[in-house]
C-alpha cells in the first residue's frame, strides 16, 4: 500500500516548505503529524482555514515558503482572502482532503465537496486532482513548483477514493 | 483627553528601525501611511480579518526582525480566533496593535463589538499572549509602546481612540507592488529571483 503521506512530506521538504498550516483532517492526519515532527517546519494549527490564507502570505513576505492542509469543507472558508492572494501575486499551496465526492456517508459534507473544484477556479486558484495514492507526491511536486516557480496559487484535491473512509464508525476508528 | 488615531500610530512608528508593518485593511492602513509611507509596510485593502496571520507568518519566517500588526477593532474581531492560534505559537517577535474606535470606520460609523465593552486585550491574555493592556491615555500609549517594541511576544495593545473621520492617506493600492516592493526592500533584490 502506498505511504502517500511520507511522499507528499518528502515533496514539501524537498520544495524548500517550512511551514505548514493546518485544520486537522482525518485524510491528513499522518501527514500533520510528519509535519509536527519535522524540526525543519513548523506545523502551525489553525482555528480556521482563512487563517492559513494570512499566514501564507505572510510567510512569503518574509521569503518562507508554506503548505496549507485542509479538508474540503474548508476551502469555503477561504474565499474572500483568496482574493487577496490573486491581487498581490502570492504564490500558495493547498493540499486538500477531499469530502462529499467519492462514496461519502456524511450527507452535510457533499454541498462543498461537490462545489469545491468550481469555487476555488472561481477565486484564481489552479485545481490539480489526484484521484490515486500513488499519484498524491507527483501531484504536490508539480504543484510546489507552478506555486514558487509562477506565483500561482495552486490546489491539490487528494480523492476521498485515496483517503478510503467509507463510515462514521470508520472515521472515528482511526 | 482623548486619544487620537494618527497620533496614537505616529507615536508608534516614529523611529521604527527596522521594524517590519502589516497594517489592517481601512483606516489604519491610512494611519500607517499618514506617518509615513514605507516599504516595509504592508498596507491591506481586503481580506479583512487577516492582519493578525499575516503577521504571524511574517514573524515566523524572519524571527530575528519586529513584526507590529496596525490593524482595528473590527478586523481583530473578524480574525479573533487568531488570536488563539498566535497564543499556541508564541512568536516572540509579534506585536499588535488594536487601534479601537468601537467603530466600523469605512462603512458609516457603525459600532463594534468592542463598543460593548468587548475587551480584546483580555482575550489576548486569555489566547496566551505574554501581555496584553487596554490604553487610554498619552502616559499609558509610551508605556504600551515599549511593550509593543521590546517584550517578549506575543503581546497585545488595545488603543482607546476618539471615533473621528479623517482625510484619507492612502498607500499604493496594487498589490502586487505592495508585495515585490515589501520583499526587495526586506530580502534584498535576491527576492526578485525567487
Amino acid at each position: 500500500m502506498s505511504d502517500w503521506p511520507l511522499d507528499v512530506h518528502k515533496t514539501l521538504r524537498a520544495a524548500g516548505v517550512s511551514v505548514a498550516g493546518y485544520v486537522p483532517d482525518a485524510g491528513h492526519k499522518r501527514l500533520i503529524e510528519l509535519c509536527q515532527r519535522d524540526r525543519a517546519m513548523r506545523a502551525v494549527v489553525l482555528s480556521t482555514e482563512e487563517e492559513g490564507i494570512g499566514l501564507a502570505a505572510g510567510a512569503w513576505l518574509g521569503g518562507a515558503r508554506s503548505a496549507l492542509l485542509m479538508q474540503s469543507s474548508g476551502v469555503g472558508n477561504c474565499i474572500n482572502a483568496l482574493g487577496m492572494v490573486r491581487e498581490c501575486r502570492f504564490p500558495l499551496l493547498l493540499l486538500v482532503t477531499m469530502r462529499g465526492e467519492f462514496g461519502e456517508f456524511n450527507p452535510w459534507q457533499v454541498p462543498m465537496g461537490q462545489a469545491t473544484a468550481a469555487t476555488l477556479s472561481a477565486m484564481g486558484v489552479v485545481v490539480q486532482a489526484a484521484a490515486r495514492a500513488e499519484e498524491v507526491a507527483p501531484a504536490v511536486d508539480a504543484a510546489a513548483r507552478l506555486a514558487f516557480g509562477s506565483y500561482a496559487a495552486v490546489a491539490v484535491l487528494i480523492s476521498q477514493r485515496v483517503i478510503g473512509i467509507k463510515s462514521f464508525q470508520e472515521q472515528a476508528a482511526r | 483627553m482623548t486619544l487620537g488615531r494618527r497620533d496614537v500610530v505616529q507615536a508608534l512608528l516614529a523611529d521604527r528601525g527596522g521594524l517590519l508593518v502589516v497594517a489592517g485593511l481601512g483606516s489604519t492602513s491610512w494611519d500607517c501611511t499618514a506617518a509615513g509611507d514605507s516599504p516595509l509596510n504592508f498596507p491591506m485593502w481586503g481580506a479583512m480579518g487577516t492582519a493578525a496571520m499575516m503577521g504571524l507568518g511574517l514573524a515566523l519566517a524572519r524571527p530575528e526582525r519586529r513584526v507590529l500588526v496596525v490593524t482595528g477593532d473590527g478586523e481583530m474581531l473578524m480574525g479573533l480566533g487568531s488570536l488563539a492560534t498566535i497564543g499556541v505559537q508564541q512568536p516572540k517577535n509579534l506585536a499588535i496593535a488594536v487601534i479601537d474606535n468601537e467603530r466600523y470606520g469605512e462603512t458609516g460609523m457603525q459600532a463594534t463589538h468592542t463598543a460593548s465593552g468587548v475587551d480584546l486585550a483580555k482575550a489576548a491574555l486569555a489566547c496566551g499572549f505574554r501581555a496584553a493592556q487596554v490604553v487610554r491615555s498619552a502616559r499609558a500609549l509610551a508605556a504600551a509602546k515599549a511593550m509593543l517594541l521590546k517584550r517578549r511576544g506575543p503581546v497585545l495593545a488595545q488603543i482607546k481612540v476618539a471615533a473621528e473621520k479623517l482625510p484619507l492617506v492612502l498607500p499604493p493600492r496594487d498589490g502586487a507592488l505592495l508585495k515585490a516592493r515589501f520583499r526587495r526592500a526586506l530580502l534584498g533584490e535576491a527576492a526578485d529571483a525567487e
